[in-house]
Order: C-alpha cells, then structure tokens, then sequence
C-alpha cells in the first residue's frame, strides 16, 4: 500500500498535500467539488482519475486548463465503466511486458449520478464483473446539474427539477422514488468485495472508504452523498449542514459491504425529523404536511430494514 | 511572433489528442483564477480561533493553507465566498464580510 494507515479517523491523520487544487469553474459551495477535493486527497500521488462527462468534468476542465495534479482523462458519458476497466487493465499489461515499473497505480473513476445510475448503468456493471483492481465513485447530486438541473433517476420523490416542475397539474415535482444503485452494485455482482456509500460531510469516513476501496484487490463501488446549491436551491453555506442533516434524518445512510458483510458506519443518536432536512431546500418548497408525513414514513420505514432505529 | 518551420515540433514529437497540462501539487491552477465570483470574504478572528483546521478540510475550493500559525490563510486569487468556513467552524471564529469595505 503506498499509505502510512488505510484509517483517516482525525484531522491529523489527513494528508496535508492537495490534489485536486484551487482553480477551477464549479459554483460557490459545490459539494461535488468538496468531495473531488477528498478523494484526491485521500488516494494520493500514485492515483490515476478519469471523469466521465458530468459536473466534475466541465466545470473542472475548462479550456486547456485543470485543476488535477494527478493524471486525469475524461470518458464519455456512458463510457466510464469500460474506460476505468480499460485503463486498469492496461496499466497491468504494461506492468507485466516491463514498459512500466511494477508498482501500485490506483484507477479511480469518478462518474455524476446520471452518468453511473442512468447512462453508464451497463458499462459499470461489466466493470464491476471484469475483475480487475479499480475503484468506481458516484458523486450524487441527484440530477443532471451539468446541463440545468434535470431529473435522474437518483432524483428523490417529489423533489423540483426542471423535467419536473410542480404545478396546477402535477402538484408533485418528481413521482418516481430514487434508485438504490449500491444496493443494486452489491446484490448483482456477488464478486464485488467492496461497496459503500459515504457523504461529504463526514470527510474522514469518506477518505476511510475511499483508501478501503482501492486497497481491495479487484473492483470496488462508491457513492458519495454531494449537496448542489444550484440545483437544490438552497443557500451555498449550509453544503456541509445539509449534507450532515440527510444522514441525520435518515434521507441518506452511511454503509459498506465488505465482503458481503453488511456494516452500518454511522447511526445517528436520535434521528431528526425529515422536515428539518427538506425545509432547508428550494426544490421541495412545493410540499406540504401529508407530504412530509408520507415522506417520514418511507424514511421510517428503509431506516427500519437497515437497522437505524 | 511567427515561428519558423523548423521550430514546430514534428509529428513524433507531438502528443495524441488535447493533453492538458496538469498544475504543480498544493499550488493553485494558474490559468483559472475564480476571485471575482466572491461578494462575502471570510475573515478570521485570532482571539476566537481554535486552530482546529476545519475550514481547511471543508474549503471545496481547496484556497486554505495548511498552516495553522497564519490561521489558515485564504488565497484571495480563488476564494469563491462560498462561507462553508464560516458555518463549519465550532467557534465562530470565522466571518463574511462584504467586498465593497476593502479597499484593495
């Protein structure tokens, strides 16, 4: 391993160097950005990022210029899994042939919710059976916030986007309920050792999971919990708060399957209600009282299967 | 300035596709400087600090020294104003305060 400890529990376990520097297009407050910033800082120098197109590719890369101080490709938009797969296995070919020095490489593939839970769907799942040693991270921001803040199948249940707007029509913003990607990673591809989700605003157990996931040997699935303040609405200062609040109402959990074991990370004391989470956000503006009931017992409920309460 | 023939580099020599550059380790990418985004700019009260380095660990935009003996200076080159600092930091050490009353 090229880490001191794979464990980052204090900040004085984290690395001071940054990978993933200052300069770059994203929106004041981004929590996609903060997560780039983490993961980078986590898997170190001997790291090799590719993005598929997404948030994370545009608003980084603008013209001939990046903010990655590691090597960084872009894929296209459903490319991700095959080119993650490809470039690990490439750099064990080369490794085997003595074209490069046998050592550690780390291949992380950093894909948005669209471009791993909609788009690049099939070609995750043919990464996460090839077998070779990579790391696939998901930055969910619950829509397609790249192109105008449209809805994904990640999007959560009556959430505003602008493919789903509420009006006298539809009351609603967005009917369909969110897709379960790591559990859907982990219950089809049984050889998988490593999957997790993790949030932004617990950074140390982020780096933790991000350092497990390439130490693994073979493929390993991350979700990253982001907070948008574009495209939900809500004022660029509170990223960490809101992203701290969905953990701790039970809107997002904190997992890992290692090994087909299942593991909870973090158990809020008390959860909080949902409405502390959702009143924070312009896209859930349109909800009403019996719409924060039906929400807190969806939430009561998935809390329940996965041993929160 | 035209260059001549000779100078261009040859079809060997040449990278394949757009190959960008990557910026040095810590420091920042030279060529984008996002300063002028920000309307707030974060201000640190030494009285109130408790050199924890939370706002260093959250700064999505990665402008915070690492070093605690200058309170986590923030590079003004690139400091978007997001306040994330401001909000994270446990004792309040940390706040916005307009552009319009700096005069540099």
């Amino acid at each position: 391993m090229s880490w001191e400890k794979l464990e980052i529990r204090t900040l004085k376990d984290a690395p001071k160097d940054e990978y993933f520097v200052a300069g770059h297009r994203t929106c004041q407050g981004c929590g996609p950005a903060l997560a780039c910033k983490l993961i980078a800082k986590a898997a170190g120098p001997r790291a090799v990022v590719i993005t598929a197109t997404g948030c994370m590719y545009v608003a980084n890369c603008s013209y001939n210029t990046t903010p990655w101080a590691i090597p960084w490709m872009h894929a296209q938009l459903g490319g991700i899994g095959s080119a993650v797969c490809g470039a690990a296995a490439a750099y064990k070919a080369m490794m085997r042939k003595g074209k490069l020095k046998k050592e550690e490489i780390h291949v992380i593939g950093l894909a948005g919710d669209g471009g791993a839970a909609d788009i690049g769907l099939s070609g995750i799942s043919g990464a996460m059976l090839s077998g070779e040693d990579h790391l696939i991270i998901t930055y969910d921001n619950e829509s397609y916030a790249n192109t105008g803040v449209q809805a994904s199948s990640l999007t959560p249940w009556g959430a505003w986007t602008t493919f789903t707007p509420p009006g006298k029509m539809l009351r609603l913003g967005n009917v369909r309920v969110k897709k379960d990607l790591p559990k859907m990673i982990a219950a089809g591809h049984p050889n998988v050792r490593y999957v997790a989700t993790a949030s932004t605003s617990f950074p140390f157990d982020l780096m933790t999971k991000v350092r497990k996931g390439l130490a693994v040997k073979g493929p390993a699935f991350l979700q990253v919990h982001t907070p948008c303040p574009k495209g939900w609405k809500f004022s660029p200062e509170l990223t960490v708060r809101i992203g701290r609040l969905a953990v701790e109402t039970g809107m997002w959990t904190l997992y890992e399957i290692e090994d087909g074991q299942f593991k909870l990370s973090y158990k809020p004391p008390k959860r909080k209600p949902v409405s502390e989470y959702l009143k924070l956000q312009g896209r859930f503006a349109h909800l009403r009282e019996p719409d924060y009931r039906y929400i807190q017992e969806q939430v009561d409920a998935a809390c329940k299967q996965l041993g929160i309460d | 300035m035209t260059k001549k023939f000779e100078e261009f580099p040859t079809w060997k020599e040449m990278p394949v596709g757009l190959v960008v550059f990557a910026p040095p380790v810590n420091g920042p990418n030279p060529h984008y400087k996002t300063g002028t985004f920000r309307t707030l700019r974060p201000v640190t009260d030494p009285a109130k600090c408790n050199k924890d380095g939370l706002c260093w660990l959250y700064c999505p935009d990665s402008c915070r020294s690492s070093d605690a003996e200058t309170l986590f200076a923030v590079n003004l080159d690139y400091c978007k104003g997001c306040g994330v600092c401001a909000e994270v930091c446990p004792t309040k050490a940390i706040s916005m305060i307009n552009e319009l009353e700096f005069k540099e």
